[in-house]
């Protein structure tokens, strides 16, 4: 092993849409993990991972939140696997200015799964525990990589969809500004 | 700051089209709890006793559960109460589905609907934003077509719609509302929605509910998933599959139907088909759900999947719910494929699956035995299964002979007169019952078809077994892990009840133990009524998750309302009597407390009565089933008492 490789941990969840009853349990748990202070308040809005689901047609896929992008593809996909037509962009996990998912619903800030980041860790993230159907199956494995990137945290993600809205100056100076107030 | 409910309420006058936003009283919470709870105050307050339901004063409430919301597994039933057209008493049918925690996250904890819009209207609620809007072009329209249409042209395939279809419009006496893979069904409250010119709600909301004790309530809502995790590997050893497991009833996930078929009635509630289930027909029909069904499927925040989406042949798709699947079936004398097939029609239509089959199942009959002819039904086809779906589409339309049928077979039979009321064979107040005839009274049962108010015997059994195990050590056995009981003499009660003998049924349980032990069962749905908790993972089951000792820890961790035992059980009791109370003002007696004549094959009239006296006493009412002035005011409602004794109800400062 030369010097500047790492073995990293890289998380996944597997998503059986198969095995998904559109209960959404993943997405109340999820906004009650990640609400402040800890389980104080549900609200699916605010989920981190939201079923796309429409019965009638038998579309059910859980997704997760991605990235924060400034602004929306330039085209836009639609999948039609098995004779099922999904929405457009339905398993893409971008906070994106082209729908409503995976933002703040109050302040419009982007969201983004964490794997329910915290200490101590837990053994799965808790959507992964909430779905008894097993429909979300957890699995960590490990990989060599050239070297770790430190991920971004979520202030950086939210000054950065800040920047993109007013300027990076504007969020500045009103950084600075409250930072005098104290 | 309000914990677990919103503190606002919705008050919408459809004949002006008026909506107010309007707080609630966190004392009526503390005293009522919330869903079934305080729909009953509002309707007690605000119902004049002589309102008809199709009166403007008549009011028609959706309210959420005090829990709906909250993280706690299953609790998603939207409470819908009102007056019903068929029994004339309050009806209070239920849903799952995903309509009421969408409400609470919108920041209402119920609608309250008065007057009638002179225009088809639906309501649409998004967050702040509440208006009516025309609703002309949905029409006719089915209840699934209904909620595709809304969702498309407010851009909101998030929204929950719950809406009527047909039936509902022309005031059908067993209408539903439908809504996401439930209705609420009995009753006719679907006629009522219909009535005052609302097709549908649709709600969206993305507001935060909060809960009083974050960490304890969380650590409460584990311990019931980890426990539903327990039972999904550990049944119930000596019961029927659908009761040995959480849930509905499974009936879209187990083919196995001999149970159903062979000891439930079939047509008019008639016959019992002795060795129908065969192995030709367990085939055949397990090829048609199997070919039938494409998913199980769940509500909001549950992992039991009672429900299944259903595609029969060139149709669309619906969403089929529990015995539905059997009731057409059993009616008509039909196969499965038939069943699953009308069912896919009455769902659009939107009519209740006990009273629709029954009601046409004993239309036949009447034309069977002259009393109705044929020239009622002109152009009805000559297979049974054709004269089924003739007889729907003319109930929903309210057409010819339909018209007559569309007010239930009660109302239908004095109609008709000529001895059709020998037919209206399977009614409790005026409702049609499920359909079962059975050979021994079963004290217990025997109450509860009696006095439940719910008129649905489904949604007052479940905590007690149905019946006595043969050998002693499978009760024991049975006992052991029993923790959900209130107290040890259940137990006993159970340990001591025998198939045969002198501890067996109908001198045992004894009429002491019958009220002990129907009142615990009671109990528990209402409390699930108030909170909105399904009564497939709580009170129609066995060993539930949600029982009288973990209870009052989701209330006040999520509620923030200090509560225990003995106090929950009083204010279950308080609304208990209140629904009562209610019933009693529009006229309900001591006389309309039996079950179908025909229900037991042998009856023991002098026990029958002692077990009504004394259940009446046990729950402080009077001999005639009037709460009494005294138990009245020691459950606080002495405006109850006052209104008594002013109406002459009551003789007042008297006690029996």
């Amino acid at each position: 092993m030369t010097a500047d490789k790492k073995t990293k941990i890289i998380k996944t969840i597997k998503v059986d849409v198969d095995k998904c009853n559109g209960c959404r349990a993943c997405e109340v748990i999820c906004s009650a993990f990640h609400a402040t202070p800890k389980y104080s308040s549900v609200n699916p809005a605010r989920s981190r991972i939201r079923v796309i689901r429409e019965p009638f047609t038998d579309i059910y896929v859980p997704v997760y939140a991605g990235e924060y992008t400034p602004a929306e593809c330039a085209g836009r996909d639609k999948y039609i696997i098995n004779g099922k037509e999904y929405d457009e962009c339905a398993f893409c996990r971008a906070s994106c200015s082209s729908r409503d998912i995976f933002k703040e619903p109050d302040s419009g800030l982007p969201l983004k799964c964490d794997m329910c980041e915290s200490d101590p860790p837990l053994e799965e993230p808790m959507c992964v525990q909430w779905c008894l159907s097993d429909a979300l199956i957890y699995e960590e494995r490990e990989e060599e990589v050239d070297e770790e990137e430190e991920p971004a945290m979520d202030i950086e993600i939210s000054l950065e969809s800040l920047a993109d809205k007013y300027g990076l100056e504007k969020v500045a100076e009103v950084v600075n500004r409250m930072s005098k107030k104290g | 700051m309000r914990y677990a409910e919103t503190g606002y309420n919705l008050e919408i006058d459809l004949t002006r089209g008026n909506i107010e936003r309007v707080a609630s009283d966190p004392k009526d919470t503390e005293l009522y709890l919330g869903g079934l709870g305080t729909n009953a105050k509002i309707l007690w307050e605000r119902v004049p006793a002589e309102a008809d339901a199709f009166d403007p004063e008549n009011l028609l409430i959706f309210a959420t559960g005090l829990l709906c919301g909250t993280p706690a597994t299953g609790c998603n039933r939207t409470i819908v109460s009102t007056f019903s057209p068929q029994t004339k008493l309050m009806a209070f049918s239920m849903m799952g589905g995903f309509l009421a925690p969408e409400l609470k996250y919108a920041g209402y904890d119920k609608v309250i609907f008065r007057g009638k819009s002179p225009e088809l209207v639906y309501l649409w609620i998004h967050n702040d934003k509440v208006e009516l809007r025309d609703a002309s072009h949905l029409k006719g329209m089915g209840a699934n077509e209904t909620r595709r249409k809304i969702r498309q042209e407010l851009n909101e395939p998030r929204a929950q719609v719950a809406a009527i279809g047909m039936a509902g419009e022309n005031r059908v006496f067993y209408a539903s509302i439908e809504q996401g893979r439930s209705s609420a069904s009995r009753g006719g409250i679907g006629a009522v929605m219909g009535d005052k010119g609302l097709k549908a709600i649709a709600v969206r909301g993305t507001n935060d509910i909060n809960v009083a004790k974050p960490e304890k309530y969380f650590e409460l809502c584990q311990e019931v998933l980890d426990y539903i995790k327990w039972r999904d590997d550990h049944p119930i050893p000596g019961q029927i599959p659908i009761l040995s497991v959480l849930g509905s009833p499974q009936e879209m996930a187990i083919h196995d139907e001999k149970w159903h078929t062979e000891n439930f009635m079939w047509g008019n509630a008639r016959e019992r088909r002795k060795g129908f289930w065969n192995e030709d027909i367990a085939k055949e029909w397990e090829e048609t759900l199997e070919s039938g069904r494409t998913r199980l499927i769940s509500c909001y925040n549950c992992p039991l999947k009672c429900g299944a989406t259903v595609n029969m042949k060139g149709l669309p798709t619906y969403m089929m719910k529990c015995f539905s699947k059997l009731t057409y079936t059993m009616a008509a004398y039909a196969n499965l494929e038939f069943g699953l097939t009308i069912a896919q029609r009455a769902t659009e239509y939107g009519v209740d699956g006990y009273s629709t089959p029954q009601v046409m199942a004993f239309a036949l009959e009447l034309l069977e035995a002259g009393i109705l002819t044929k020239d009622d039904f002109p152009g009805m086809p000559e297979d049974t299964q054709g004269r089924f779906y003739w007889l729907l589409d003319r109930i929903v339309r309210r057409e010819g002979i339909g018209d007559i049928l569309a007010d239930g077979t009660y109302w239908a039979s004095k109609k008709i007169g000529k001895g059709a009321e020998e037919y209206a064979h399977n009614n409790i107040k005026k409702h049609e019952q499920l359909p079962l005839k059975l050979s021994m009274l079963n004290p217990v049962y025997f109450l509860m078809y009696c006095t439940g108010e719910k008129i649905n015997i489904t949604q007052i059994e479940g905590q007690f077994p149905q019946a006595a195990y043969p050998k002693r050590e499978h009760r024991e056995k049975f006992v052991k892990d029993w923790f959900q009981v209130p107290d040890d003499r259940f137990k006993q009660y159970f340990l001591d009840w025998e198939p045969r003998g002198d501890n067996a049924n109908p001198y045992y349980p004894t009429p002491e133990m019958a009220c002990d032990i129907v009142d615990w069962q009671e109990r528990m749905h209402y409390i699930d009524d108030a909170l909105g908790m399904c009564a497939g993972v709580s009170s129609f089951h066995l060993k539930p998750p949600y029982h009288i000792h973990n209870y009052p820890s989701f209330i006040s961790a999520g509620a923030g309302i200090e509560m225990d035992e003995e106090k929950l059980s009083l204010a279950a009791k308080r609304y208990r009597t209140l629904v009562r109370a209610i019933n009693i003002r529009r006229g309900m007696r001591r006389k309309d407390e039996a079950p179908p004549a025909d229900h037991w094959k042998k009856r023991f009239p002098d026990l029958e009565k002692k077990l009504l006296d004394t259940y009446y006493e046990f729950k402080g009412w009077n001999q005639d089933g009037i709460p009494t002035e005294k138990s009245l005011r020691e459950l606080g409602l002495d405006y109850v008492a006052e209104d008594f004794v002013q109406r002459g109800i009551l003789t007042g400062g008297q006690e029996p």
